[in-house]
């Protein structure tokens, strides 16, 4: 399945490379670098290239190029799906997952990847199981190990592959048991210029942050689970139970991992928690245009929005923009013409705004197209689709554990066309 | 001196090497800094070459040393080194030493670099091979894993024989992860000596039986890697591994689904068998997804589908939750190859929800979408706003998203669609931009209602300011003309104005083709672009140049006397071109069209060879033969045959021998989780019970029907068996057993009622009776009334759609009893049914969605309402506010006749006010009339279709007396269509199905404004979105009242006062999506005028136009 691994950095240079069965040169990544020059922007690197030999498939996460090499037919998906999984195991043993992390953790990253992979097929994703395999560097192990001699590897050999429970590492042992729930919806929007809705729906996740002593068997029951239009679970979870009660039932993995993530179904209507007033206008022959934008919240249920950020890519015209924020910074990136406009808080009382002019190229038409906005923003202590969590109860394990549960709104890709 | 210089230097660094020892003796921790000191050091003052060697010297020295940490220290800068492609190989020697460490660490690395080097340094990996063959022997599971693992990835081939030896021990392994290693040395051994292959198959074999989850995967991958086409190995396991499926972890699952989906092409035949009619009602199918319609399908057919068929299909359905892409996609595939094609559409939402993933996985699934929407537009049809583009897309995403959209365009949503594009059109990204007129152009040819309103979109994109929009306006547009040739004239002379102001070649070369093609239809201008043409000829790129030379050519046959010098000119700078093509071409044109004594007869039919009449183009999706390939596949990706590609093979016409899967211990399936486990013992019994009844049965050569009928009865057994809630189940029955017998009762009444059936269920009643100790174990013994619920509920299912008897009614109760035995076999789909309504006590709305959902959306809905309209102040000018209408003409029309609704008559009419329960909704006022001679009790509305159809219904009305009527309202929404929407009337005992088909100007709603704003208004909905036409009226019309009369009557528009006397305005706003609808009419001199409607909706303008056109034509 998949021969080889290279990882390549923004700047076009292989800072990894790992092979599963024989070698591949890394010349072959030269019809990599091919096709990225003819892609304009690096989102724009055809995920799958075909080359005489071998097929490479990549992905592109935290500006890194996770190119697989690939010699025979195999599901494409199948491949990324397993980068963005190594991608996520290396986030999770390192904080980060950058250029410089990975080439401090080049041994971890490599034995990662040993045991991610046997001959190319995947052998341990589960971060359970791996941190049992392989111990996550911390500040304190480095200068412990580096003191004492003694290694990152695991000494007991993981049962977690042989359990029923694969997911599960055996003999988990807190001092404080607790289980926290994260449920963070999201809203992915369309506005046309008219403020109506072309199209909005809410995904949704629930994350969770499970520390309980031994094999404890949770059940999570929703008031109102019937929002659930289309779920995807964690493997833990007992689909059976869930088509027939509509209840989670599971044994969680131990620390944190995603428990379910949803979608919220299409015929309720979706609450869109800001507005945006906006008059951004070129004149023809004059090379000045009008830019500006006023935000409010609409529906927020009396929450208040915050962490809120614009942007807007400019048309290539542009060459600088003068503008006066009400509140919050704004930036201006002349090279990319990336507008963002870092808000803050919404305050209901006083509408942020973002007025001024913009400067165009002397001599160049009107641009055709007006920007399209993009927004951010958090709502804490509600889920926009009103999704409550009921009730959570624990069996087979006799302490009782602290429990909480969180709820949060962002926008996911909330575009305003103007 | 050179040679002093290094010596001297290497003593430095060993000196300070030694210091590092010293230090590293001593455990300080500073080392790390020091070596990377002293690596900068090296690097500064020595070229590379020596750094590696003094720096591989360095290595050698601390993996000898005798302290673990060194060398632990050494192998990481080792693993450092291979991980950044260079070369440590000269180390090997100094590394094999240590693969007998006791620390694991250490070892590991070791193996790390084991693997990587052995390939170059054979001999010396033999070194190592003793310390992997003790390990096999070692009582720890795990090291006899690992070291099979790192064994067999050597690649060595002289140890081929010490492999397969340790892999056959391994496969006997009582340890299931060992077994596992040994299904991936499989694999390598394979790929480094494809002649052990004999012996390998018979390791697979043998693994292939085994019942862990966490072999099955890996030997399934060996399995596809070494004999793929030995799928006789496939039919023991099958049932086995379409039942592990569900526990096997997320990679081997996706190998064995599509291993399985090969399989099931090969053994089960075709679920299509009548897929002519599938495809026909494909929209019925798929609104009317329920259980019930499904069934009666496959009962019509003769086709009976395979219960291991059905089995893979069922098992891997839960897979669709997966959080695995890979997974889902896999699911999807197989239903898409294998499932009925009813059933396909569950597939739909999981991979919509796909695209909220990765960029990546948003490419790959967009692209399997997309072949599937050719041949399936109504399965992603409901999902269209999915596909929507943003502004942040990539481009190959959104050229993605533009072919879906495309594929899902229709007579119905062709007008969002075209919107949609308008804006796209607009963005920056031109190569998308261009993409989206392409589109635009194939919807134009597909949908021919919009053709018109397409071309003029894209006439007026020709003034834009973008080249490549103007080049490929110019391009769709001559594919445009070209099928609908006539009446175009104004578009090619608009062209032809254009043309000097257009540089991109194909572009110019599309224009002329037009211009020689439709001379005759422009034969003034065509003659003066050739004349300018011949002025710049030499300045042209080669299409163009060949393009003019067959415009000369072709005006020279037509129109010889103004063109003759011109074309003779033309040729000859031809014949002097640079490019063989042009000369090539200017010959044959010349000896082709101008006579001489050499040409002979071909000269003759010049006119017939230049200008026949050319087949349109189809303009069709890149996509088209893409379903060549297996959906999910790298070579689908690719659209080429990738490397170790398998082909799917067409469904046999004979289903090969079916009794090959039967196996004859019943294998104890492995527990995954105490719930699920519960109930997974049950299932295998009651599965190969299934077998043997099924055995019996084809003994007894019973009928298609009675085949059909158990055959379901047979796989819905097996899904109560594997449901985890079958244990409720029986406790409901048991608790609720009284009202289970009524309400069976009844249900039976409806189902069991012809008589045929009935004699077929005594036929049968031999071999079922056998079976049932087995296939109703659970339920029948517990107590009596299991079966009678079972019995009705299944029959109900297997024959709902049988007309009802009433007579039947009566006896039917007596009828339960004595049936009970003979039909308890089958299935208890219905059980299932109702203990999910058992258990949804807890929370009932789970199941019945649509009317819990109206209120509250309504709630959100006006709140937003209101908020679009304090937003839209900011655009639209205050004045235009949608009103209540002045004018109401109250016309009625027949919902249901009191002959056909047994004495319950309808009448509706458009009560033209808002409405009350949804401002999206249109109001029906609807009077019920009971005409019969008893009263009508619980009138209410019942299904509606299209499934999706917004309702808001009246409440119900307990009693209807006889000769009473009573008006209702109801609300519905459109969607800004004509579709009809279609319910059911029911009352107590009846139902009947009516419709209600709006008139288009019924979905509107007036709405007043100030002339200025009018046009205003207009000024901003031009190209595509206007549409007018010029009418005759009737003579007694011509008045203004009289013409606002028949408008409004026509129309719920509202008047806009006008100034000026021949122009009359009227605006409204459609209900739904509130798009401005704006009608003039421009009074002509002899009651003829221009009505012009202005709307983003562009089918609704044209079927307004016409609707408009009538009213006013008739006095």
């Amino acid at each position: 399945m998949i021969h080889s691994l290279f990882l390549i950095n923004a700047s076009g240079d292989i800072f990894l490379e790992k092979h599963w069965k024989s070698v591949v040169s890394r010349s072959v990544c030269d019809y990599f670098f091919e096709a990225q020059e003819r892609a304009t922007e690096p989102e724009n690197v055809p995920p799958v290239i075909p080359t005489p030999h071998h097929y490479l498939i990549s992905v592109l996460r935290h500006r890194i190029y996770f190119v697989a090499v690939i010699q025979s037919e195999v599901p494409p998906l199948f491949v990324i799906e397993f980068l963005h999984r190594v991608v996520d195991t290396f986030q999770d043993y390192f904080g980060v997952c950058t250029e410089a992390a990975i080439k401090d953790n080049v041994v971890v990253v490599y034995e990662l990847l040993e045991e991610m992979l046997d001959n190319g097929f995947p052998l341990a994703t589960e971060s359970n199981i791996l941190k049992e395999l392989i111990k996550p560097p911390t500040i304190l192990r480095t200068m412990v190990n580096t003191i004492t001699g003694s290694t990152n590897v695991g000494e007991q050999l993981p049962t977690g592959q042989l359990s029923v429970v694969p997911w599960r590492r055996t003999g988990v042992k807190y001092t404080n048991n607790e289980a926290y729930f994260d449920v963070v919806e999201e809203i992915d929007a369309i506005i046309d210029k008219s403020g109506s809705t072309i199209t909005a729906e809410i995904q949704g996740v629930i994350d969770a942050c499970v520390k309980l002593t031994g094999m404890p068997d949770l059940t999570l029951s929703f008031m109102n689970p019937r929002l659930l239009d289309d779920v995807s679970f964690h493997p833990c979870v007992r689909f059976k139970r869930w088509e027939a009660e509509r209840i989670l039932s599971f044994i969680p993995p131990d620390g944190n991992f995603r428990l379910l993530s949803y979608h919220v179904s299409s015929q309720n209507l979706v609450a869109i928690p800001v507005y945006i007033k906006h008059n951004i206008t070129f004149r023809e022959g004059s090379s000045q245009g009008r830019f500006d934008l006023t935000l409010g919240p609409k529906q927020t249920m009396g929450k208040a929005v915050e962490s809120v950020l614009v942007s807007s890519q400019l048309p290539r015209g542009v060459l600088n923009a003068n503008l006066n924020p009400s509140q919050g910074t704004y930036t201006f990136d002349p090279v990319t013409k990336m507008l963002s406009w870092d808000v803050g808080k919404i305050n209901p009382q006083k509408l942020p705004s973002l007025k001024g002019t913009m400067s165009l190229q002397a001599g160049a038409s009107k641009p055709d197209e007006n920007p399209t906005i993009n927004i951010q923003l958090k709502i804490q202590q509600m889920a926009i689709s009103g999704l409550k969590v009921n009730r959570l109860d624990m069996y087979g394990e006799k302490y009782k554990p602290f429990k909480g549960i969180k709820y949060m709104t962002k926008a996911g890709k909330f575009q305003v066309r103007t | 001196m050179d040679v002093g210089f290094s010596s001297l230097r290497s003593e430095a660094v060993g000196a300070m090497r030694t210091a590092l020892v010293s230090a590293e003796n001593l455990q300080l921790t500073l080392k790390t800094e020091l070596s990377q000191e002293e690596q900068a050091l090296t690097h500064t003052k020595s070229s590379p070459k020596e750094t590696h060697k003094t720096g591989n010297e360095d290595l050698k020295e601390m993996l000898e040393s005798n302290k673990d940490s060194l060398k632990l220290e050494a192998m990481k800068r080792v693993v450092g080194l291979i991980a950044k492609g260079k070369n440590a190989s000269e180390l090997f020697p100094a590394v094999v030493k240590n693969v007998a460490s006791k620390n694991i660490e250490l070892k590991k690395l070791v193996y790390v670099y084991l693997v990587r080097y052995a390939e170059e340094q054979q001999d010396l990996a033999l070194l190592s091979i003793s310390t992997f063959q003790r390990a096999l022997k070692d009582p720890n599971q795990f090291i006899r894993g690992s070291a099979l693992r790192v064994l067999s990835s050597i690649r060595v081939p002289i140890i081929v024989p010490i492999m397969m030896l340790a892999i056959k021990e391994a496969a006997a392994d009582l340890s299931p992860y060992v077994r596992k290693t040994s299904a991936h040395a499989i694999q390598k051994l394979y790929s480094m000596d494809p002649d052990q292959k004999e012996q390998l198959i018979e390791v697979i074999e043998k693994l292939l039986k085994d019942k862990s989850t966490l072999v099955a995967g890996s030997v399934v991958m060996a399995f596809e890697e070494v004999c793929p086409d030995r799928i006789d190995l496939i039919h023991k396991n099958y049932r086995k591994l379409c039942n592990l499926l569900v526990d096997v972890e997320e990679w081997g699952q996706v190998v064995i689904i599509s291993m399985l989906t090969r399989y099931a092409r090969t053994q089960f035949t075709s679920p299509w068998k009548e897929g002519a009619m599938f495809d026909e009602n494909n929209e019925k199918a798929f609104y009317d997804s329920d259980s019930e319609e499904k069934k009666d399908q496959t009962e019509a057919q003769p086709y009976i589908m395979d219960p291991d068929h059905r089995l893979l299909l069922r098992n891997t359905k839960p897979l669709l939750q997966s959080r695995n892409t890979a997974v889902v996609m896999s699911v999807a595939q197989l239903y898409w190859h294998l499932a009925p094609k009813h059933e396909v559409n569950i597939v739909t939402k999981s991979l919509v929800r796909l695209l909220r993933s990765h960029r990546e996985v948003q490419y790959i699934v967009l692209q399997n979408i997309a072949t599937m929407s050719i041949q399936r537009k109504g399965m992603f049809e409901p999902f269209m706003k999915s596909f929507y583009v943003r502004s942040t897309d990539a481009t190959h995403i959104k050229t993605l998203k533009l072919e879906i959209l495309t594929n899902l365009a229709n007579e119905a949503n062709i007008s969002t669609i075209l919107r949609e594009f308008q804006t796209y059109v607009k963005s920056q990204d031109k190569a998308f931009a261009a993409a989206t007129i392409q589109a635009i152009g194939r919807c134009a040819t597909n949908i021919s209602e919009v053709t018109d309103t397409c071309l003029n979109g894209l006439v007026l994109l020709l003034s834009n300011r973008d080249e490549t929009v103007v080049a490929e306006s110019v391009v769709v547009i001559k594919k445009l003309l070209q099928t609908q040739p006539t009446q175009h004239s104004e578009i090619i002379k608009h062209m032809a104005k254009l043309f000097d102001n257009i540089t991109v070649s194909m572009a110019r070369a599309s224009i002329l083709w037009l211009m020689g093609e439709y001379c005759e239809r422009v034969p003034k201008i065509a003659p003066d672009v050739l004349r300018k043409m011949a002025k710049t000829f030499t300045a042209e790129e080669d299409i163009v140049k060949l393009q003019t030379v067959n415009l000369a050519a072709k005006l020279y046959l037509t129109n010889s006397k103004q063109t003759k010098l011109l074309t003779q000119y033309i040729l000859n700078l031809g014949k002097y071109d640079q490019s063989y093509d042009i000369r090539d071409r200017t010959r044959f044109i010349r000896q082709l069209i101008v006579p001489n004594e050499k040409s002979g007869a071909l000269n003759k039919y010049a006119r017939r060879i230049l200008l026949a009449p050319k087949p349109a183009p189809v303009l069709e999706s890149a996509f088209k033969d893409r379903d060549r390939y297996q959906l999910g596949t790298l070579s689908h990706s690719l659209n080429t045959k990738a490397a170790g590609y398998l082909e799917l093979s067409d469904w046999p016409a004979v289903a090969p021998d079916q009794s090959v899967r039967n196996v004859e211990v019943i294998e104890p399936v492995q527990e995954w989780a105490p719930l699920v486990g519960k109930t997974k013992k049950p299932k295998s019994d009651k599965f190969y019970s299934d077998d043997e009844e099924e055995k019996e049965e084809e003994r007894s050569k019973s009928s298609g029907s009675e085949d059909s009928s158990s055959s379901s009865s047979s796989s819905s057994s097996d899904e109560s068996g594997s449901e985890s809630e079958e244990e409720s189940s029986e406790e409901s029955d048991k608790t609720s057993s009284d009202s289970g017998k009524s309400s069976s009762g009844s249900e039976k009444s409806s189902s069991e009622s012809e008589p045929e059936q009935k004699k077929k269920k005594k036929m049968t009643k031999a071999p079922q009776k056998k079976s049932k100790p087995t296939a109703a174990f659970s339920d029948s013994d517990e107590n009596g009334n299991g079966p009678v619920a079972q019995a009705s509920s299944s029959s109900a299912e297997s024959s709902s759609d049988s007309e009802t008897d009433s007579e039947d009614d009566s006896d039917s109760d007596s009828h339960a009893t004595q049936q009970k035995k003979k039909r308890d076999v089958k299935s208890k789909p219905k059980v299932e049914v109702k203990s999910k309504v058992e258990v949804s006590l807890l929370d009932l709305d789970d199941f019945s969605p649509a009317p819990t959902n109206a209120p509250k959306s309504l709630v959100v809905s006006s709140s937003l309402l209101s908020d679009l309209e304090g937003l839209s102040l900011s655009n639209i000018s205050s004045t235009m506010q949608v009103t209540t209408p002045s004018f109401g003409p109250v016309k009625t029309y027949e919902l249901l006749h009191h002959m056909t609704g047994k004495g319950l008559s309808a009448k509706y009419h458009f009560s033209r006010q808002p409405c009350l329960y949804q401002p999206s909704m249109v109001a029906v006022q609807v009077i019920l009339t009971n005409s019969s001679d008893h009263s009508l009790e619980e009138i209410h509305i019942g299904d509606r279709s299209p499934a999706s159809l917004n309702i808001h219904c009246f409440n119900t009305i307990e009693r209807l007396e006889p000769e009473a009527s009573v008006t209702v309202s109801m609300g519905i929404d459109f969607s800004d269509s004509t579709q009809a929407a279609n319910f059911q009337l029911c009352t107590k005992e009846d139902q009947f199905s009516v419709s209600i088909q709006p008139a288009v100007g019924e979905l509107l709603m007036p709405s007043t404004m100030t002339e200025q704003d009018f046009s205003k208004e207009q000024g901003k909905l031009l190209g595509m979105n206007e549409t007018s036409a010029t009418i005759t009226m009737a003579t007694a019309n011509t008045s203004s009242q009289a013409i606002s009369k028949q408008v409004l009557c026509a129309a719920n528009v509202g008047v806009v006062s006008s100034s000026a006397n021949n122009f009359h305005r009227f605006a409204g706003r459609t209900v739904s999506s509130r798009a401005l609808v704006l009608v003039s009419l421009e009074l002509k001199e002899s009651s003829t005028a221009l009505l012009t409607i202005n709307t983003e909706k562009s089918v609704m303008a044209s079927m307004l136009l016409r609707d408009l056109k009538q009213a006013l034509a008739q006095a």
